[in-house]
């Protein structure tokens, strides 16, 4: 029941390409894309219009700094996810082990941490001034900084961990479902073969989920590479810090575009290279669910290492920061305790719900209109789609307002001249500008996770469904969507998640009044006073949980389930 | 059918929270955080029974205003930091206004000529000194802070940040650019660490020995102190007004302006009377430990105690002026590595 098919030719083959009936989805493909780059090609207009050229004054001072730290920061950040992502993944998926279930789900929780939380947590609790060098101090007698050495949490390394410690779930996340949806005798097989079982998942697994592992190394790399809140924090300074500077300093957001559209040159390459790297290669794996998975068992001190392996992560990502939001929360807890928080937390998950379920839609419209059409220009189409994931968020909101406001004023001055009454601003400012804008930041998170999935489904399915007479559209119902049950659970998910956390782009677009639970918190922590609002920062972590608890069953189950 | 169902969700988000300009309202742009205008708001509409809607962001909304252009439904936009109002000024987003009531209560160093902005707070960058290391009168200038005998006992945020670039500008204005960058240069030898979190911060390292001088606005100390937990932090430094004696001490200003497409006009124009009332003042300086812009209105409480400012006349303007060159300034310095 199983296949791994390595073919020269990617693509499906000629019969599948019945040209009338996919035209519908080629066309929504074009039109969907159009809109979502929008705000990107808006980025990129105003990069033609700068106030001033503000690269010979970066490249003499501070450009050459700006960029060695970056490809710094992604490189540490990438190797800290792929190492704690991939082995906490391998860990829970094939080895038995006390609190496997558990951490299962517990691996997730760091997600729901915003990296600017985590930031402030642990230089409160680490910087000189905080407990723990209080506390050493006071043990050992120092008087000063000078009398002893104590890692600088602000640092470039100290904001790999903050940022690598809250995205490796990303990986994590994709790792696994890649793991679990593989063919547990494609391992046996390897095994019967004489490969050691090291050795087969450097051969074997990891190959095969590589598609994945890509996928969720890809969002990592682009959110860290936007981050403005931990590296402005920490003081370390990458790209996005002069973005900043050359916007709100120094007044110019032509050159602030300019920037960010060289960011987006940065990712189109990183992206390009790991297609490039497997162009070569498609495998298909049909999933055979009623082999389950045998998990090794292993002997007490090995799973003490797994257990060792799996707390780590959990207690550096979330136990610690939880718990000290907890306890800004309790002792600031008349201040923080606030009868708007209720709506803030109603307005925050609609908004998230919204914006997961459209980016779902969208992301499998395109993936799958990329796999009945697979030619260069879909590729371009997807790779265009997902570039707003790479923008920092308040720049992508500058480019939302350009073609809503432009859209609103236009129909505004239509109905003006034709009917004499004022539309006003329909869209921009409204709620439905928070949802473009989350749309167009996530989609490569969805459609990144649904095109990967649906690359590992055999054709011949498509061909048995395409022969007995059903249309795409009735194919991809009936055939993929069951079968990618966990993957869209997953993506979803991740979206949500990533909608309760969003900042800068909420800050910007929303209506008079409306307060999501991440801006509720930003009033106080961009005033220097967290722990005022530690209780709602507690409440975005709490829930980021719930759903992440209640997918991270159904994709166990989508497993043992058929 | 999914292009249906799409188009109905849009049409029902867009029609949700329509924007209001309806009678009866004022909607507020703002660069402060909500809460610190809450209180005030409150009693504007308790007098008025104008309800006042407000949108806070630190970044973007005057690129927001710009684009929404004449279909704009903010009325008054309310700013930190004197060049982020003057860009306003400057991308000529902002009307000018004039009444007898505004011009009564802001003084006119305080305000731009044509009325395109109105200060409303005002607050002094100061230095915090340690009580412990640190003599009564031994620094009492900026330009000290570039003494070698300070190396290695100074902390400062960012010197990217609004509020040490406004303090840059305005040494540029008096002393000359090439002046200004040999007293930075001696600012960063003197670090005591990498520029880095924000003014609380300092003052924090400042108490627990990291350094011993530090810069920082006044209501930051403030609200330290008003903060029980925070409080015995704050006690362990003294504040300095720098200049005092000579030319003032570097003030920077929170403002308020009217948009040019001000849909409730009228209304806005009573926020700003409000605003610059003495009632309205005393709350707003008080809930965030700042200067009143009003001269009738003494400072009270903590403010009060510091006794009187003695401001540096330097026309604001000059300091948004000189904001480039500040800016370039620190990149040439290096300040934040």
């Amino acid at each position: 029941m199983t296949e791994v098919v390595s073919s020269a030719d990617p693509g499906l083959s000629q019969p599948l390409l019945a040209k009338r009936t996919s035209k519908r989805w080629l066309i929504s493909a074009v039109v969907t894309t159009a809109i979502v780059a929008l705000p990107v090609l808006a980025v990129i207009f105003l990069a033609l219009f700068p106030e001033e050229n503000i690269w010979p004054h970066l490249i003499s001072t501070t450009l050459p700094r700006y960029l060695i730290t970056t490809i710094q920061l992604m490189v540490g950040v990438g190797a800290l996810t792929l190492i704690i992502g991939l082995s906490t993944a391998w860990a829970v998926t094939m080895c038995d082990f006390p609190g496997r279930k558990f951490f299962e789900w517990a691996l997730l929780l760091p997600f729901a941490v915003p990296a600017y939380v985590i930031a402030y947590v642990y230089t409160s609790l680490l910087d000189y001034a905080g407990p723990v060098q209080r506390a050493l101090r006071e043990w050992f007698g120092w008087q000063n900084a000078s009398e002893y050495w104590f890692p600088e949490i602000r640092s470039l390394e100290g904001a790999t961990l903050m940022i690598g410690l809250v995205l490796y779930p990303y990986v994590y996340l994709l790792g696994r479902a890649a793991f679990l949806e593989q063919s547990p005798s494609l391992f046996a097989v390897s095994r019967s073969l004489g490969h050691s079982a090291l050795s087969t998942f450097f051969k074997v697994v990891l190959p095969i989920a590589r598609p994945a592992i890509a996928v969720g190394l890809s969002l990592v790399l682009m959110e860290t590479l936007n981050d403005f809140g931990t590296v402005d924090f920490f003081a370390v300074q990458t790209l996005t810090r002069g973005l900043f500077d050359t916007w709100m300093n120094l007044g110019n957001l032509g050159g602030a575009a300019q920037i960010a559209t060289t960011m987006l040159i940065f990712v189109v390459i990183l992206v390009t290279l790991e297609r490039y790297s497997r162009r070569r290669q498609q495998q298909f794996a049909a999933r055979d669910n009623r082999d389950p998975i045998r998990r090794f068992s292993m002997s007490f001190p090995r799973q003490m290492i797994c257990v060792v392996v799996c707390a780590i992560p959990l207690i550096l990502g979330f136990v610690i920061p939880g718990a000290t939001l907890g306890y800004y929360a309790w002792e600031y807890f008349d201040v923080s305790w606030n009868p708007d928080f209720v709506r803030n937390t109603m307005n925050s998950l609609f908004l998230s719900g919204t914006a997961a379920l459209t980016t779902l839609i969208i992301g499998v419209t395109l993936a799958y209109s990329r796999r009945l059409h697979n030619t260069k220009g879909m590729k371009v189409l997807m790779r265009l789609s997902s570039l707003g994931y790479a923008m920092p968020g308040a720049v992508l909101a500058v480019g939302v307002i350009v073609p809503l406001a432009g859209f609103d004023n236009w129909l505004d001055s239509l109905t003006r001249d034709y009917l004499g009454i004022s539309t006003g601003l329909l869209l921009s400012g409204s709620a439905f500008a928070l949802v473009f804008a989350y749309t167009v930041r996530f989609l490569a998170v969805s459609a990144g996770s649904v095109e990967s999935a649906l690359q590992k489904i055999t054709p011949s399915m498509d061909m048995a469904s395409r022969s007995l007479g059903h249309s795409p559209g009735k194919t991809l119902l009936n055939v993929h969507l069951p079968m990618l049950r966990g993957t869209l659970l997953t993506a979803a998910l991740v979206v949500f998640v990533d909608c309760m956390k969003e900042l800068p782009a909420t800050l910007i677009l929303r209506p008079f009044n409306y307060e999501t639970l991440a801006t509720y918190v930003y009033q106080f922590a961009s005033d220097e006073q967290l722990y005022h609002s530690a209780l709602p920062a507690l409440i975005i972590v709490l829930a980021g949980i719930v759903p992440i608890i209640l997918m991270s069953r159904s994709i166990s189950n989508s497993r043992s389930m058929s | 059918m999914r292009m249906k169902l799409a188009a109905t969700a849009a049409m029902a988000l867009a029609a949700m929270p329509l924007s209001a300009s309806a009678d009866g309202e004022v909607n507020i742009y703002s660069y402060r955080q909500a809460y610190l205008l809450e209180p005030l708001l409150n009693a504007f509409t308790d007098e008025t029974g104008i309800e006042a809607n407000v949108v806070f962001a630190k970044q973007g909304l005057a690129e927001r205003l710009e684009r929404e252009g004449r279909n704009s439904p903010a009325d008054v936009v309310m700013t930190v930091d004197i060049s982020r109002i003057n860009e306003l000024v400057e991308r000529d987003l902002v009307a000018g206004v004039e009444t007898d009531t505004l011009s009564h209560n802001i003084p006119e160093n305080l305000r731009h000529p044509e009325g395109k902005w109105y200060a409303l707070t005002t607050r002094g960058r100061l230095i915090f000194a340690s009580k412990e290391r640190v003599e009564d009168g031994e620094i009492t200038t900026y330009e000290e802070l570039a003494d070698p005998k300070w190396e290695d006992r100074i902390c400062t945020r960012s010197g990217k940040h609004p509020y040490n670039i406004a303090l840059i500008s305005s040494m540029i204005a008096h002393h000359g650019e090439a002046e200004t960058e040999e007293w930075l240069k001696g600012v960063k030898n003197n670090l005591a660490r990498k520029p880095q979190g924000g003014d609380r911060d300092q003052i924090k390292a400042i108490a627990e020995g990291e350094c011993d001088l530090s810069i920082g606005n006044s209501y930051y100390y403030g609200n330290m102190l008003k903060d029980e937990n925070q409080r015995p932090i704050a006690q362990q430094v003294n504040l300095i007004f720098p200049n005092a004696e000579d030319r003032g001490t570097h003030v920077n200003i929170s403002g308020i302006s009217l948009t040019k497409s001000a849909p409730n006009k009228e209304n806005a124009i009573k926020l700003m009377e409000f605003l610059s009332s003495p009632e309205a003042q005393r709350i707003y300086a008080e809930a965030n430990t700042e200067y009143p812009a009003n001269p009738e209105v003494k400072p009270t409480g903590i403010v009060a105690e510091w006794g009187d400012i003695n401001p540096d006349d330097l026309s604001l303007q000059e300091i948004a002026d000189h904001r480039n060159a500040a800016v370039k300034l620190v990149d040439r310095v290096d300040y934040d590595s």
